[in-house]
């Protein structure tokens, strides 16, 4: 929002929008106005308060407030033994689970220095991918909601159900899976599933044109996100964004690539970055965009997955999960890609002890909300919506 | 670091880029600690810690420009509390390496480096919520996940939770 001097009108408040000069108030001062936006508010995702300073329609100020759901996640860390953080992990990004798990489970790796059997890096990545997908048709479902668009939710959610079903016949919990141990996994996976995995991408595939139809390329959609919430790429780093927002922003950073772990490396993908033919660089429609591509990157990288997986003779999925998890001394931090973004854990032990000394959890939505007091800043009220949504927090993982 | 000891890429490029953060503020930091894990150094001098930040971000042959994490820790046996910085260069360089700040564990104070990395803000905040030390220079010196008036700071390790809270028993 700015004040400009237009001939012929006096002083003027405008704003910008898709490149256009909206002009909002002509010779007006209204007062100031608080307005609270949650905890329990439709669009917020969760139980996040933003406190904003309106002015008529235009938000000058919107202060965060985080916490009603926090666990203590890192307080319980300190008290349980290690493979018992898993199922906590679960509990933190819940719409991602094998993903949170797979974070963990690499740093303790890091820290026992243990060799996993290639049959479980795969099987890893198969379900932490088909998690991804079902994480990102939650993203995109619920934020064409926010912007009263329901027959994608619907879609979105039919289509989440059958990975769901899947995750839940290899691991027996549809949402909290406790699935990826440390060192290995809970059990292999059943003898169809590859099978089963391939049907559902052969289903899949044109469901996610369908979506793309559905909502990327409706007018209203693109009307709403377009040019709104725009983040330069350099302030984007600054803030620590990471995963599809910072890639929203025109970055190319993905850790699955810039920073490998288990068996990325081997595979074939891209990694989508907005160009701006579609949206404006950084904008809400960016943010969406790479969520839309990167579905179908996730299928192809499920598919190579299981070509190149080994059989499961002679398999044994605890085969290098040690019987009693006691790093050596030191200190680490491992990451993932995960759907929001970086999930970092940071693990100290003190080697004598089968409980981490400390264990804190690096949050990707924590780190993507911090900057919501500048985006925010001059926008419209209906525009907060579409920007919280283009975030796509799980305030489980924010407050931890 | 042990001699003959056969090291990382990675370690080796952490190491290179503390040798030109050394060379300009010497005895501010401790001696490298070549892990393999996390590699790390400690600020010694913690009045320079934003300087020395600025320094690793805006240097031409360092641009430490992505801070990924900040947590706080109790070194209980110290008698300190400090933070451990995971900070690397995003897509112009490969090296990586944690900085350690610590300061007294009973009102001690570390300055802040939100202004020098946005993600620090959160973070610091979240550092003083759960143990306690003041970030001098933070735009926003106040709790996040606990209630404002919360007694005590969760995560120390001799951390006693109060009994009730507006006069609600706190169940444990």
């Amino acid at each position: 929002m700015q004040e400009l001097d237009i001939a012929g009108m006096g002083s003027v408040r405008v704003t910008r929008k898709n490149n256009n000069v909206v002009v909002l108030e002509k010779d007006l001062a209204t007062e100031q106005m608080v307005l609270a936006m949650g905890p329990q508010h439709p669009s917020t995702h969760g139980v996040l308060k933003l406190e904003c300073l309106t002015d008529g329609e235009v938000i000058t100020e919107a202060e965060p407030y985080l916490g009603y759901l926090h666990r203590c996640f890192e307080k319980c860390c300190e008290n349980v033994d290690y493979p018992a953080i898993v199922p906590y992990t679960d509990r933190l990004d819940y719409l991602a689970g094998m993903n949170s798990e797979f974070a963990y489970a690499i740093a303790v790796e890091k820290l026992l220095d243990v060799e996993i059997p290639r049959r479980v890096e795969f099987i890893r990545v198969i379900v932490a991918e088909l998690n991804r997908i079902a994480s990102h048709l939650v993203a995109i479902g619920t934020y064409g909601i926010d912007l009263g668009a329901f027959t994608p939710f619907l879609f979105c959610f039919r289509d989440r159900e059958i990975i769901l079903s899947l995750l839940e016949w290899a691991s027996g919990a549809r949402m909290l899976y406790n699935y990826i141990w440390v060192g290995g996994l809970a059990c292999d996976i059943p003898a169809d599933f590859n099978k089963r995995v391939k049907e559902f991408i052969d289903y899949f595939r044109p469901k996610t044109v369908e979506l793309y139809k559905l909502l990327t390329e409706n007018e209203i959609f693109v009307k709403r996100t377009r040019g709104i919430g725009i983040m330069p790429a350099d302030v984007a780093v600054n803030y620590g964004w990471s995963g599809p927002m910072l890639r929203g922003s025109g970055v190319k950073w993905d850790l699955r690539r810039n920073d490998p772990y288990s068996i990325y490396p081997e595979l074939d993908f891209i990694v989508p970055v907005p160009d701006g033919t579609v949206s404006e660089v950084g904008d809400c429609l960016s943010r969406h965009l790479v969520r839309a591509l990167e579905m179908e990157e996730s299928l192809k990288i499920i598919e190579q997955c299981i070509d190149k997986m080994p059989s499961a003779e002679g398999f044994n999925p605890r085969a290098a999960v040690p019987k009693r998890v006691r790093p050596k001394a030191g200190e680490v931090y491992a990451r993932a890609e995960n759907p929001r973004g970086e999930l970092g854990f940071y693990i100290q032990s003190d080697g004598k002890s089968t409980k981490p000394l400390r264990c804190k959890a690096r949050s990707s939505c924590f780190v993507n909300l911090s900057a919501m007091k500048d985006l925010s800043r001059g926008q419209l009220i209906p525009d907060l919506v579409a920007i919280i949504g283009s975030i796509d927090i799980v305030l489980g993982e924010v407050d931890r | 670091m042990e001699e003959g000891k056969v090291i990382s890429q990675s370690v080796a490029e952490s190491a290179a880029a503390y040798a030109i953060i050394h060379a300009q503020f010497g005895d501010a930091l401790s001696a490298f600690d070549g892990n393999e894990t996390m590699p790390f150094f400690e600020v010694l001098n913690t009045a320079l810690w934003p300087e020395i930040a600025l320094y690793m971000r805006d240097h031409p042959k360092l641009r430490f420009t992505y801070m990924a994490c900040l947590s706080g820790v109790d070194y209980q046996a110290e008698e300190k509390v400090g933070i451990v910085c995971n900070i690397e260069s995003l897509g112009q360089f490969n090296h990586k390496l944690a900085v350690k700040v610590k300061c007294a564990r009973q009102g001690g104070s570390i300055p802040s480096v939100a202004c020098v990395w946005h993600t620090a803000n959160w973070h610091e905040r979240e550092a003083y919520d759960m143990f306690g030390m003041l970030f001098t220079g933070h735009p926003d010196m106040k709790r996040i996940l606990c209630p404002d008036d919360w007694e005590g700071y969760p995560l120390l390790k001799d951390y006693k939770v109060q009994e009730s809270y507006h006069g609600i028993k706190v169940p444990y």
